[in-house]
């Protein structure tokens, strides 16, 4: 019987490498090495959630995904400005404009998630008063169309601020090829979440998340190009499918959680058919509608058209309800909530869904991550323990 | 030097009357609970529109002053517990927690009996727990929400902008045809001015009761003793009962400023609070700074209901826009750190005060993440000495008396080196 000879690094292999690699980069040198390239461009940073990346695109300036420095950076200077108690994210985030590593940025923006990201945009603002350090305060109240309205008028504000930085104020058209480019960007990261679902051997979630986390650090016309090619590459990887559990993660909507926690989880036996990992570079569910009018549009698309998330409070559905019906959709075997430490949404999300899902009969499993962990004995053995539970139930 | 302490508790004629008062709110908690009062309105402390609430003869219910009262009256660890059970983490905020606790433990408590909400108002102002807290009791008693979503103080501007006025100018409408429906009646617009009018008087005597501390001594204490004249502020602005508890209180403060009398017998220190108190351990924390003749003469907490020594006053001639503005700018859980960075410069400067302390509380995130960099403004950049200790606002747990008095008494001695090494 002939063999196939597969080469020893495919092409699949040696993308999802590179993506590993500007993941855990604090140093930006993808973005800084387009800035370059493209003399006169600027970029402006985004502190998780959601961020509205066209209008700083149309503006013709570079949105980077700044989330943290994961555990490539020691914490110095930032300890003594945030509390024991603060999640590391906004310490270290903190701490990489505090070294200087984010003096190429023209600015940063934040937005209402919680209580300690909103302070952390104060203080950015004292601490570096030649960054242009905006807060966007997203609407919660879904159920009155007066959200969107005001959502929209919000979004002119922050792009006043934006051209004024970039020296370019963005036409309809300007702004609409921004609203193109994302949505086909997003259009590919629905695809490749699709496949985790419905063939998860094909691409694992680590693999995922370091390409839609490589993607938040370079310019979204590369990143297309790069998701192009991992859609081409992935239906004839070969690779079978394995026996493991089948399991919905939520919780890690903002610090994001380390590479090594996430192989964990797989390797332990677990397939990710779905998660919220940077969902906010994913937002929204469909495209958002190209017309007249590209800030309504996409202010209507971020009460008509988005994810849950831990950070949305849209009395329209209750979260509970939401969880255990994407959990059934999915097939999920269980769900893992998954939270950083200290994250306060996240971990009161978990008492509600925690009830929720005991009542829908639902298996679940918690665990506590912190972006700068390297070591995973303690999950990998919860983990395993968990999925036996469920394999030989 | 430090000195045993004095009884220091506020027991002038207001205390009583504060008593006497907040016990017939209580009351009538517990009579909407027995389905013989008024609806039960469920709302947030921070820039709340109790004006219309008290314009449809509903009841406000606070959350935040029920777990306050479960924590002074030690109450809370177990019902924080019961709610850890069930799946709430240590690092929530505690205040959220001994609340649901109390909620599954059938919400009786040794003040009152609280109501189920008839409607779950969130006015989020500021604090981003907010929305959790209401997201989850409307999970759990499944009565109707409404999100007042009020945008944050989020630019340098003196005043918000008018399309956010606007914002919330257009929600308070959309509440109002809610409480409508509920009420099976019309607004009475006439009497919704007289009652903004009564907040409007509320609001100046406040302000003239907390300007009082800028004289030396202080006639009252502004962060321990001004907590005593919060609930009033809050469960009967915009009644006439509530007016006459302000008439008194700022008649009682004033004979005091007159007869040169403070909270203790000598005012050696005067400071600014930030941060909230220790519900659980008032009294011993209150007496850490007693003992060195420390007097608060302004405090952030105190404002969290809204600001007004700065000059804001409610409009009977436009009732409506005037409680947008107080939920947008009149408060400090609605502005930003900066800003508050720069309301306790004022207090600094303009009460007079020798020192800025912060009290970081684990349970408040809105208040406490962050306030290292506050210290770091203030002693690096103004020249405050700044104190910042750590506990928690409900959490008895968080409270650690002999290392918090440690910290207390090294800085007070090197306030008082500083001072004789000045004058000498
Ligand atoms: S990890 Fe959680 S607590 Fe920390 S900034 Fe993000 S949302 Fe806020
Ligand atoms: S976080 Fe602070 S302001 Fe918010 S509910 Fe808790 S104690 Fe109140």
């Amino acid at each position: 019987m002939a063999t196939t000879l597969i080469p020893e690094v495919s092409l699949l292999d040696s993308i999802f490498a590179s993506c590993r690699d500007m993941a855990q980069d604090p140093e930006f040198s993808v973005a800084k090495r387009w800035l370059e390239q493209h003399p006169g461009r600027k970029a402006i940073g985004c502190f998780p959630v959601y961020c509205p990346v066209e209008l700083i695109h149309a503006s013709g300036m570079l949105p980077l995904g700044v989330i943290g420095a994961g555990n490539q950076i020691e914490i110095t200077f930032a300890d003594s400005r945030f509390q024991s108690f603060v999640c590391s994210i906004v310490k270290s985030t903190l701490e990489l404009g505090l070294t200087n590593r984010l003096n190429f940025l023209e600015g940063l923006l934040f937005h209402s998630i919680c209580d300690p990201a909103r302070n952390l945009s104060s203080v950015f603002q004292r601490n570096f008063p030649n960054l242009f350090v905006e807060y966007i305060h997203f609407p919660q109240n879904f159920a009155s169309p007066l959200a969107r309205q005001y959502l929209a008028r919000e979004y002119r504000r922050i792009l006043d601020g934006l051209e004024q930085r970039s020296g370019h104020a963005p036409t309809t058209e300007d702004l609409n090829r921004s609203l193109g480019l994302y949505n086909q960007v997003r259009s590919a990261l629905r695809v490749i979440y699709r496949i985790r679902t419905e063939t998860p051997h094909l691409i694992s979630a680590a693999e995922s998340f370091v390409l839609t986390r490589a993607g938040t650090l370079m310019a979204p016309e590369d990143f297309l190009n790069l998701l192009d090619q991992v859609l081409r590459e992935l239906p004839t990887r070969p690779v079978k499918p394995k026996d493991r559990i089948r399991v919905v993660l939520e919780g890690s909507f903002c610090e994001l959680p380390p590479i090594g926690l996430i192989e964990t989880l797989e390797q332990a036996g677990c397939y990710i058919l779905d998660d919220d990992f940077l969902r906010g570079w994913r937002w929204f569910t469909e495209d958002v509608p190209i017309g007249d009018h590209p800030l309504a549009a996409l202010a209507e698309s971020y009460s008509e058209r988005a994810y849950y998330s831990g950070t949305k409070h849209d009395s329209r559905e209750s979260k509970a309800e939401h969880l255990i019906r994407l959990a059934r959709e999915k097939k999920a075997d269980a769900v893992v909530f998954q939270a950083a430490k200290f994250c306060e949404p996240a971990l009161f999300d978990y008492a509600l869904y925690r009830k929720a899902l005991e009542e829908a009969k639902i298996p679940h499993l918690l665990l506590e991550f912190e972006e700068k962990t390297w070591s995973f004995d303690r999950v990998r053995s919860e983990a395993e323990t968990f999925v036996e539970s469920l394999l030989f139930d | 030097m430090a000195q045993s302490p004095a009884k220091t508790d506020y027991q002038g004629r207001i205390h009583n009357l504060q008593k006497d008062m907040i016990g017939r709110y209580y009351s009538r908690l517990t009579a909407a609970a027995e389905n013989q009062g008024e609806k039960a309105i469920y709302m947030l402390i921070s820039g709340n529109p109790v004006e219309l609430i008290e314009a449809f003869d509903m009841i406000p219910v606070y959350p935040e002053v029920n777990a306050l009262q479960l924590a002074v009256k030690k109450q809370s660890l177990p019902l924080i517990l019961a709610a850890e059970e069930m799946g709430y983490s240590t690092d929530n905020c505690a205040y959220v927690k001994a609340d649901v606790g109390m909620y599954f433990a059938g919400r009786k408590t040794p003040f009152a009996t609280i109501p189920e909400p008839d409607l779950i108002l969130c006015n989020y102002v500021g604090c981003n727990v907010y929305l959790q807290w209401f997201e989850h009791l409307r999970e759990y008693s499944k009565a109707p929400i409404y999100n007042l979503d009020v945008p944050f103080f989020r630019t340098n501007a003196d005043e918000p902008s008018e399309d956010d006025v606007h914002y919330v100018v257009k929600q308070l409408e959309e509440l109002i045809e809610i409480l409508e429906r509920m009420s099976g009646r019309k607004l009475d617009y006439k009497r919704l001015q007289h009652i903004v009018e009564l907040s409007g008087e509320t609001g100046a005597l406040w302000s003239d009761i907390k300007t009082l501390t800028q004289q030396r001594p202080a006639p009252f204490d502004a962060y321990f003793d001004s907590v005593m004249m919060m609930a009033p502020l809050y469960c009967l602005r915009g009644t006439e009962d509530g007016l006459w508890f302000f008439q008194q209180a700022y008649k009682e403060m004033k004979e005091r400023a007159d007869r040169h009398e403070g909270p203790l017998p000598e005012e050696k220190f005067r400071v600014v609070m930030e941060g909230p108190p220790p519900w659980p351990y008032l009294r011993q924390f209150r007496d850490l700074f007693s003992r060195w003749g420390a007097v608060a003469v302004a405090s952030t907490y105190s404002t969290v209901g809204g600001i007004w020594e700065f000059g804001f006053r409610h409009d009977p001639q436009r009732p409506i826009e005037s409680i947008a503005r107080h939920m947008l700018q009149w408060n400090l859980t609605n502005r930003n750190f900066l800003q508050r960075y720069r309301q306790i410069k004022d207090y600094v400067r303009d009460w007079n005060a020798d020192a800025l302390v912060i009290h970081s509380v684990k349970s408040c995130r809105l208040f406490s993440a962050g306030q290292g960099d506050m210290r770091e403004y203030f002693t690096k950049q103004l020249n405050v000495p700044t104190l910042l200790i750590e506990s928690d606002i409900e959490d008895p747990r968080y409270f650690s008396e002999a290392q918090l008095r440690n910290r207390v008494d090294a800085f007070f001695e090197a306030l008082e080196h500083q001072r004789m090494v000045v004058k000498s």
